[in-house]
Order: structure tokens, then sequence, then C-alpha cells
């Protein structure tokens, strides 16, 4: 292939990945309507900033090692599969992962706010989950407080020397976790109960949300192992060029 | 790939199927619903007068249509994600000759 094939046909998989995202239809997410106005603009005003550092630090990665964009790709791919996914859980509900927090160990967490965006855009716009006017706070939930957390505990379990698979697991376990529960607070900051207030609200939300997402953040936490061994396997050279290496 | 390598990996994903699978075996009286059709019911007692103010611009007409949706984006994202790995593999093992 030619250098403007090979071009054409790298930005034909990004394109791909894209609509991978449609959908995850009875799962997590802030439904359409359900943020008033003002809190649905102020998420959205928060997440500009994560949005640009975002593009900013791809076209850096990509510029330094153009290979990257394989696994970038596929880091993007294994949100759209992972979000697709409605899984049953123990508490009668079915939820799915974010799979945003292996790109987040990969490329580092602003990266992944522009992927989470756009799999959250596809899913409003084509499948009726989430929403528009929710779409910053959900941002805000799974493509930036997720990967910005898993981030954080991939670097401070690399840091103790806690083994890489067992750093990936907790990371990425952690990171999906910690979305619904920023979910749920930014429900019950929206929806105050008449007793109790904001904090009862909370407490509402987290056991709908965070208690039904405990067993399907294991389960991503064990996939993104999987997924990260075989990386290890085939790709160290991308890898032992990206943000992951370092740690 | 060493074969303890792949053992971890083949390890790895019963756990994800075991953990899928036992709510299913283990509650009988419920439809597994969406999360958020939970959380659209708390809304309605914690704040009855709430009216979501937007709607969705274009919504599944049908079950049917939905779970074709759901597959159209499995099916992509697994397919760049396995495309990537033919092409990882077979770049390594054809890499010596």
């Amino acid at each position: 292939m030619k250098k403007s094939e090979k071009r054409l046909f790298a930005l034909s998989l990004a394109a791909a990945m894209l609509f991978v995202m449609p959908s995850s239809a009875s799962a997590m997410h802030i439904m359409e309507g359900y943020l008033p106005m003002g809190h649905a603009i102020a998420w959205g005003a928060v997440c500009l900033p994560f949005l640009a550092a975002g593009l900013i630090s791809i076209r850096k990665t990509i510029s330094q090692n153009r290979k990257a964009l394989l696994i970038l790709a596929m880091a993007g791919a294994y949100a759209f599969v992972l979000s697709a996914l409605k899984i049953p859980s123990v508490t009668g509900s079915s939820s799915h992962p974010t799979g945003t927090g292996l790109g987040a160990v990969l490329f580092g967490p602003a990266a992944m706010s522009v992927i989470g965006i756009i799999v959250l855009l596809f899913q409003a716009l084509l499948l009726a989950h989430g929403g528009l006017t929710t779409l910053g706070a959900n941002t805000f939930s799974m493509a930036i407080a997720g990967p910005f957390l898993s981030y954080g505990v991939w670097r401070l379990c690399r840091k103790c020397k806690v083994n890489k698979s067992v750093s990936v697991f907790l990371a990425t376990c952690l990171g999906d976790l910690f979305t619904y529960c920023v979910t749920s607070v930014q429900l019950g900051l929206a929806h105050p109960a008449a007793e109790g207030g904001v904090m009862a609200s909370i407490t509402t939300f987290m056991g709908i949300f965070a208690v039904t997402q405990i067993p399907l953040a294991i389960v991503e936490g064990l996939l993104s192992v999987a997924v990260m061994l075989a990386l290890e396997s085939y790709a160290s050279s991308e890898l032992s060029e990206l943000a992951y290496a370092h740690q | 790939m060493t074969k303890s390598v792949k053992l971890t990996i083949v390890a790895l994903l019963l756990a994800c199927v075991v953990i899928a699978v036992f709510p299913l075996l283990k509650i009988k009286d419920s439809e597994f619903g969406g999360a958020d059709g939970a959380a659209e019911e708390a809304i309605a007692q914690i704040d009855p007068d709430y009216q979501p103010w937007a709607e969705s611009i274009l919504e599944p007409p049908g079950g049917e249509t939905e779970s074709l949706l759901f597959c159209l984006q499995a099916a992509l994202g697994s397919g760049v994600l396995c495309f990537g790995f033919g092409y990882l593999v077979a770049r390594k093992k054809y890499k010596k000759d």
C-alpha cells in the first residue's frame, strides 16, 4: 500500500470504530431530559477543557508514533464492544461496562475523553440511550472521571511495584465502578430528596447504579487484563513507546 | 505467546462468563431490565413533579431494530479489534523470514 492509501485505511478504521458505538439501550447513562438545564450546561462546560486536552494528547501520541494508531483504534473498538454488552447483574437489573479504562492505562486519561464522547454521541443519536441534553454529564462520568481514576490507580499501583496484571485489573475495575458512582452523584445533585436532600438521593441512586455495576466492573477488569496480556505478547514494540511503558 | 499466558487468558474469559451467568441462575423472578429504567422510577418517586424536558431525536421503533443496532455496534467493534489482533499475530509470526 502507498503511504496515502495507508493513511486512508487508518482513517477508515477510525471511522469504523466510531460507528461501532451506537448503542447500549438499557444500562447506565443519564436519560435524555432528566437533568435540569442548568446542570446539563454546567457539566458540558466542565468537559470542554478535558476534550481539548484529549485532542492535543491524541495528536501528540500519533505524531510521535504512527504505529500507535492501530492500538488506539483497538482501544476505541474495545470501548464500543463493551458498551454494547448489557450484562445481567446480581441486583436483577442489567448494565454495561464502559471499556474506557484500558485506553486510559495505555494512552493516558485525556485521550479517552475524546473516544468516550464519540461513543456517547452515537448512543444518544441512534439508540435513544443517554441523550444530547445529558451528554455533558455522561461524558464527565464515563469519559473523564472513570478514565482519570483508572489512570491514577494504575500509576499508584506501579509506584508501589504491584504486578502489572493486577494493576490493570484494579485500574479498569475501579474506573468502571467510579463512573457509575459519579452518575449517582450527578443524579442526586439534580434530584434532591424531600427528606434527607442530596445525600439521601445519592444513596438511592448508588443503590441502583453502583451496586448493579460491581460484578460488571469485575468482568471489565478481567477482560482488560486478557486484552493487555495479548497486546504485551504481540504488540510490545508499540506499547514500549506509549505512556503505558514508562510506568 | 507462552502457554501459561494462553491459559491465563482462557481462565480470565471463563471467569467473566461465570460472573455474567451467575445472576441468571440465581435470580428467577427478574427480567433484568436496565438500571437506567430503575433510575427513572426512583426519580419519579423522589421528585414526582419533574417532567423530562427533552426527548430523544431518534428512537428505534421496537426491540428488533434496537437489537439490530446493538449487534451492529458489537460486531463492528469486535471486527476492528480482531483485525488488529490478526495483524499483530501474523506480523510476529512472519517477522523472521
